[in-house]
């Protein structure tokens, strides 16, 4: 093998030195110059984010107590108080949200992605989608004042719920289109060779194995319509009562307290309760808003549908 | 034939099996249909109820600048002024540090110093330690994504507290030594356009940052590898190589923070001022069309013409955030179909 008559013909030596580039020169400079500072800016980009946390735990956690979770918010005069009615509110509201999309999003990806992927109908759909997805949560609020709203006659839970499920319908619906089209295609194959019918593909081995993903949708969904203040500022507006009294029974046809208004409507208030209250409230938000987001992204982490 | 029909293997599909497959299938198909509906009904019904006060005000609404409910006069040329000042301002701000940190996540820095500190330790080679450049890219892509999950009323609470008492003294100062410049024409009074567009911007980074990582991710090998080959720096092949081949998916990432910041509120109404003013300064109070619907709608009570102006208002809001963002999702669109051919 050593002396093999194909070999080619020896190459000179290269001088090594030669490659490398001086750091001296302008053009290594500028590529330092840019790398640290692209460095510099990703950094800056999470003090936000840094700052936003830290404020949370300084001026919310000192003042969060158990009654904040069972009291109804102060008024002006009064001490202590809590949101007690805000929180049940808004897990109300989005879980009236949840029933209208869940079902909807899910159906519709349904279609999507298995039943007429390339048809025409699917490709404006995916459209609608992505457009509401970039639709502004305030138009939400301001379409379900004019549908519902004036329809009932009144402020309502369910009015909230019908403006945040218009938000979370986009979220529950890509998303689910996404993993029920991971699904390994040998999997509904299999299925459909042993003779059972599309729907009982679906039922019985496509929607379980995708089921991670859906759920990373709806998750993340909640997660969204937990947080939007806009579209209930004038759907469900705000009430300083719990939603279900003795006297009156469930009062979803009434005025609703939600955290996010909560926040927005204490926050410029003048009397320093009110304020420690918007930062208790915000803080109980975030951390529900930040704990689902995560639950939901690690539900996709390692499953088939990855 | 009959012996067929009895196999324990196998047996066509019973009618209840065919009938709920029919069934299922059509369900699923009028959901679909039932997305466009409500697409369609959204847009109708804001344009239905606007009705009345397009007839009354007509195209002057759009050029009138009061808003004067006891005259019944109406007008949102202050409010579209300030959403698209408010939103460009963003993002300026916004997509100078969405690129940056897409860039830095896309062309492996953090991975690389994750890296050279493993090798250092001559750890590089465990399977456990070989994952950590990849999983620390991955925990700081997550962490500004988690920007994106804070509710923007918070944004608003935090902006209030912290980002209006830091801006003070430096905006006053800059007001009173360099007053004669335009963007510094007036006093910071506490709410203006710049808190306003500074917050705005730390919400519209996450979008710019993950669409933009995915179109810089997206851009072969192959091209890098040759732009090195031939002897360019790590920068010249970003700036002349990687950047021009992902911009179509940057823009289309940076046209949808626009419709993102356009159609923002809580924010906004809590941070703008909502006054009525047109002022090219910095430091003015101002408005915004989402902030104007999230004031007035809650009194507009069934008074038809006033509920009307508001929804005149939200339809010119819709027309504006709906038409970039077709836009933006159409020059995305583009540009993946675009990259498909380098592959």
């Amino acid at each position: 093998m050593a002396t093999s008559p194909n070999q080619p013909p020896q190459l000179p030596e290269v001088d090594i030195s030669r490659l490398e580039r001086s750091l001296r020169k302008p053009r290594a400079l500028l590529s330092i110059l840019l790398s640290g500072t692209v460095t510099i800016m990703t950094f800056m980009a999470l003090v936000p984010l840094i700052s936003v946390i830290f404020m949370l735990f300084y001026r919310g956690a000192s003042k969060l107590t158990w009654e904040n979770f069972t009291a109804l918010p102060p008024t002006v005069s009064e001490d202590g108080g809590g949101f007690g009615n805000a929180l049940i509110g808004t897990i109300v509201m989005v879980g009236i949200a949840g029933l209208i999309s869940v079902p909807f999003g899910i159906m519709s990806a349904i279609f999507l992605s298995e039943l007429g992927p390339t048809s025409k109908i699917a490709k404006v759909v995916r459209f609608c989608a992505k457009v509401l997805s970039g639709f502004p949560s305030i138009l939400a609020g301001v379409f379900t004042y004019g549908a519902v709203v004036l329809v009932t006659g009144g402020f309502s839970a369910y009015a909230g719920g019908v403006a945040l499920s218009i938000l979370m319908l986009p979220v529950v619906m890509l998303t689910a289109e996404e993993a029920i089209r991971m699904v390994p295609r040998k999997m509904k194959e299999a299925s459909i060779g042993m003779g059972a019918t599309q729907t009982q593909t679906l039922w019985h081995v496509t929607l379980p194995t995708a089921l991670p993903g859906i759920l990373t949708g709806v998750m993340l969904s909640v997660a969204r319509a937990a947080g939007e203040t806009a579209p209930l500022l004038f759907t469900a507006l705000f009430s300083n009562y719990w939603l279900y009294s003795e006297f009156n029974g469930l009062q979803l046809n009434d005025a609703t307290a939600s955290m996010a208004v909560l926040i927005y409507n204490f926050s410029s208030s003048p009397i320093d309760n009110q304020k420690e209250m918007a930062w208790s409230a915000s803080l109980v938000l975030v951390l529900g808003v930040l704990v689902t987001n995560l639950i939901g992204k690690s539900l996709s982490r390692g499953g088939p549908t990855r | 034939m009959d012996q067929y029909k009895k196999s324990p293997i196998s047996r066509p599909p019973t009618l209840r099996e065919i009938v709920t497959d029919l069934v299922f299938r059509y369900t699923c198909l009028a959901f679909a249909w039932l997305t466009i509906a409500v697409m369609c009904y959204i847009v109708f019904e804001i344009t239905w109820k606007a009705g009345p006060a397009i007839q009354e005000y007509g195209f002057g609404f759009l050029t009138s600048q009061t808003w004067d409910p006891n005259t019944k006069e109406f007008g949102i040329l202050p409010e579209i002024w300030g959403t698209l000042y408010s939103s460009t301002l963003a993002l300026l701000i916004g997509s100078l540090f969405g690129v940056s940190v897409a860039v830095f996540l896309s062309e492996g820095y953090l991975g690389n110093f994750v890296f050279q500190v493993l090798k250092l330790f001559g750890v590089q080679f465990h399977r456990f330690w070989g994952k950590m450049p990849a999983a620390a890219e991955t925990a700081l892509k997550n962490l500004v994504e988690l920007l994106a999950a804070i509710p923007s009323v918070v944004y608003g609470l935090w902006g209030i507290f912290v980002v209006i008492p830091l801006m003070r003294d430096s905006c006053n100062w800059l007001y009173e030594n360099m007053g004669w410049f335009p963007l510094f024409g007036t006093r910071f009074e506490g709410t203006g356009m710049l808190p306003a567009s500074f917050v705005l911007a730390i919400m519209i980074l996450p979008t710019i940052s993950a669409i933009s990582r995915d179109a810089l991710v997206a851009v072969p090998p192959k091209l890098r590898e040759a732009s090195y080959g031939l002897g360019a720096t790590r920068w010249e092949t970003i700036l002349s190589v990687i950047l021009p081949t992902a911009s179509g998916g940057i823009f289309g990432g940076v046209v949808l923070a626009f419709g993102r910041a356009l159609g923002e509120t809580m924010a906004l109404a809590m941070l703008v001022g909502n006054v009525n003013t047109i002022k090219v300064s910095l430091f003015s109070p101002a408005n915004t069309l989402a902030a104007l619907l999230a004031n007035n709608f809650q009194e507009a009570g069934s008074d038809e013409m006033k509920v009307g102006v508001l929804m005149y208002a939200g339809l010119v809001l819709m027309a504006i955030t709906l038409g970039v963002n077709v836009i933006g999702a159409l020059i995305l669109q583009r540009a993946t179909a675009g990259l498909k051919g380098l592959n």
